[in-house]
């Protein structure tokens, strides 16, 4: 321990070199709401939802290394209320009926939606067009409910070895992929025990055969909020890295 | 407010996948009075507005989301849904009989399902017409008056329903779209806590439905006359029983029986129900017509619900219910057989069943333990039927190589009775329509000649006890005559 420190909320937050800010205040037990981060997946920065303010300037805690003596701020209502665009935006984007959905109760999207108090979307749902490819024996994937985190592409590459997945298109039309010919999840080397399948925060890749079998009032988010499992899945991977 | 976010270039091409089709039936419900040359009724037509999109919406998704996803729906049954797409989605999991903790959880929420909804319709949508008569005024025949002038009926009314609503969050873990099905089974057990939360109202909500069966019983008594003519007409049947004859509400064979009472067929296995029953659409209705492939499209059409079941079914197997059930069929001589409004006491009757079925599942050490999925070979067609508070219901899915769904079809309870509620509001318009104006009393009439069946339309539940109604005439040119519309504030104009 090196007993450097920056405040968050002005709260002292000890940190060591080479730590995001995200990182170290999850260590030190405070939550900040995130989507494509995950402990163990490496730093990536693509959904804005961990925005904090550091020393009066917007920045991705997930990627933004901390840094002896600056001033960080999260639970400001300007944040709050861009937190809640964000992830109103993410709702609109694709279709995500969360009563009909299967991983509702244990999705991410859905947990830090309550966890930000998002009432209905301020923007107008865009209905769009998307594919569900079920040609895998085992898995699913529905690109309706891909919120594009790059999870499954890091977890493949990283975890797996494979290279399953990858983001083609730009924009409004970018979309998931996988890495077959056919374009099908069936024709690639996907297999059910996969990083890749267990990483996806939200109900885009699943495993055929689970849905719906936690009862309702005991699934992950019924029993505990996300900011609870969130600084424990963390709590858990620096204990892995130290082995 | 809605902000536009969109950057779509072809919007209008993009897929719409929200429903909510508790939206869907905004407004009025109509009916048409056709003429003929001698200004008699010679046709009525009740135009439903059925929600359609949902086949399309199924489409192309993995067939086990289906119990799920089928809640949203109706806004009125959801449970039954859940029920009868599950048995659908057991059949397409090669799953062909459920453990025993399986079928038992889920004939426990099916029992709560049909607990709320005959609670519901009877106490709060029902019992102003009935308590206060269909001629009194529309303000007097609302559920506030009965609050005020049977305190002591309104408040059981709303505690049983809240007993059937309890039943149903305990099971399926949630008041509303829970879940308790999954493929070839379900996803919880009761524990003690939940068995005994049950327990503790279950000897109150057996009495008291027991009370709600002598209300109606005295309430059909009193107008003897009037309830067993009242858009009354002998049908046949259609009803699910058990292989010994018995009332069924969750699993069985279908049995019809002709107007006469005849048995036209039975126990036939719902899984080629298509053999028995076909579907007609009509230019006028978006609602099909299904009837008795047997007896033809003309004579084919049937009842279903309460009433149906009751006269279709040899015993019902619960002792105090069964006991009801003969009074019933003894009154005068079988005349509730084709009295409309004798779907009351019989909704009652089913009420007081569920209860004691309640109180019998709760008893069973099998809710408690035990396994509860099984698995089997995946097959292509799954048919699930049940029998809702409202009557037969038939899921079917036809599912492809990767689980996903190709094809669809419900026929709903409502739609089996499109007919029969035709023919009811024909017959309270032939009697009581004078000459070519139509009057509010009439307009009070068809309201409750529709409302007996319960249709499962949002506009039938709207307003507590008013239903938003336009009713036309036509004459035997198909020129407009006169038009009389209900609003939703009991407001009623001209025109
Ligand atoms: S499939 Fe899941 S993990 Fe992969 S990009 Fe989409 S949301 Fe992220
Ligand atoms: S969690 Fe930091 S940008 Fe997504």
């Amino acid at each position: 321990m090196s007993g450097r420190t920056f405040t968050l909320d002005g709260q002292p937050v000890p940190f060591t070199e080479g730590e995001t800010v995200m990182e170290a205040a999850l260590a030190a037990g405070v939550y900040i709401p995130h989507l494509c981060y995950r402990p163990g997946y490496g730093h990536h920065g693509s959904c804005k939802v961990c925005t904090v303010a550091i020393d009066g300037h917007n920045a991705a805690s997930c990627t933004t290394r901390a840094r002896e003596g600056m001033a960080v701020e999260t639970a400001t209502p300007e944040l709050a209320d861009m937190r809640r665009a964000l992830v109103e935006m993410l709702f609109v984007e694709g279709n995500h009926t969360c009563p009909a959905c299967e991983k509702s109760g244990e999705c991410e999207l859905q947990a830090v939606a309550y966890h930000i108090g998002m009432a209905a979307p301020r923007f107008d749902f865009f209905f769009p067009a998307r594919d569900l490819d079920a040609s895998h024996p085992d898995v699913i994937l529905d690109r309706n409910r891909c919120i594009l985190c790059e999870l499954c592409v890091r977890a493949s590459r990283d975890v797996d070895g494979k290279n399953v997945f990858a983001i083609g298109g730009r924009g409004i039309r970018a979309r998931l992929i996988v890495n077959a010919a056919s374009g099908r999840l069936g024709d690639t080397d996907l297999a059910k025990d996969d990083a890749a399948v267990r990483v996806c925060p939200v109900g885009a890749i699943l495993r055929k055969g689970d849905a719906y079998t936690k009862p309702v009032g005991q699934r992950t988010f019924d029993l505990r909020p996300i900011a609870a499992v969130a600084i424990e899945e963390a709590r858990r991977e620096r204990e892995r890295r130290r082995g | 407010m809605a902000a536009p976010l969109e950057t779509a270039s072809d919007p209008e091409r993009l897929r719409r996948v929200a429903i909510e089709p508790v939206t869907r039936v905004e407004g009025h419900g109509k009916v048409t009075l056709l003429l003929d040359e001698a200004n008699r009724v010679r046709q009525a037509r009740f135009h439903i507005v059925e929600f359609r999109g949902f086949e399309k919406f199924v489409q192309g998704r993995p067939y086990w989301e289906v119990p799920v996803m089928v809640q949203r729906l109706c806004g009125i049954c959801p449970v039954s849904h859940h029920l009868a797409g599950g048995k659908a989605v057991d059949m397409l999991a090669g799953a062909t009989a459920l453990t025993p903790t399986a079928e038992k959880m889920r004939r426990l929420l099916h029992f709560g399902q049909i607990l709320q909804s005959h609670a519901l319709h009877f106490f709060h949508l029902s019992s102003p017409d009935l308590l206060f008569g269909f001629d009194a005024p529309v303000e007097r025949r609302s559920v506030f008056a009965v609050a005020a002038e049977f305190p002591d009926i309104a408040k059981k009314g709303i505690l049983l329903r809240k007993y059937g609503q309890e039943v149903i969050r305990v099971t399926a873990g949630k008041r509303v779209h829970g879940s308790l099905v999954v493929p070839g089974g379900v996803n919880k057990r009761l524990s003690p806590q939940e068995r005994d939360y049950l327990l503790a109202d279950i000897d109150r909500t057996v009495e008291w439905s027991a009370e709600a069966v002598a209300i109606a019983r005295r309430l059909y008594e009193e107008g003897r006359a009037r309830h067993n003519g009242f858009a009354a007409f002998p049908s046949p049947l259609l009803s699910l029983v058990r292989d010994d004859g018995a009332l069924d509400l969750y699993h069985g064979g279908l049995r019809a029986r002709g107007a006469d009472g005849a048995t036209l067929f039975d126990h036939e296995d719902y899984a080629t129900y298509w053999e028995l029953l076909h579907e007609v659409v009509k230019p006028w209705s978006y609602m099909k017509f299904p009837f008795l492939r047997a007896l033809g499209p003309d004579a084919g059409w049937y009842r279903v619900g309460p009433l149906a079941r009751l006269w279709n079914c040899d015993f019902v197997p619960t002792p105090r219910a069964e006991a009801e059930r003969r009074a019933l069929l003894d009154f005068e001589g079988g005349a509730t057989r084709a009295a409309t409004l004798a779907y009351h006491w019989a909704r009652m009757i089913e009420m007081l069943h569920a209860a004691e079925g309640i109180r019998a599942l709760l008893a069973d050490p099998d809710l408690l333990q035990g396994e509860l999925v099984v698995k089997g070979e995946r097959r292509y067609r799954g048919v699930g039927v049940i029998e809702a508070p409202r009557g037969t219901l038939i899921h079917h899915y036809r599912i492809n190589e990767d689980d996903q769904i190709v094809r669809c079809n419900l026929i709903v309870s409502t739609t089996h009775n499109n007919e029969a509620m035709n023919e009811a509001v024909r017959r309270v318009a032939e009697r009581y329509l004078d000459g070519r104006e139509l009057t509010e009393g009439l307009l009070n009439h068809i309201e409750v000649a529709i409302r007996a069946y319960d249709p499962c339309l949002s506009c039938a539940t709207h307003a507590l006890g008013q239903m938003p109604l336009a009713v036309e005439l036509r004459d035997a040119t198909g020129a407009a005559v006169d038009r009389l519309t209900r609003d939703a504030d009991g407001g009623v104009r001209r025109g």
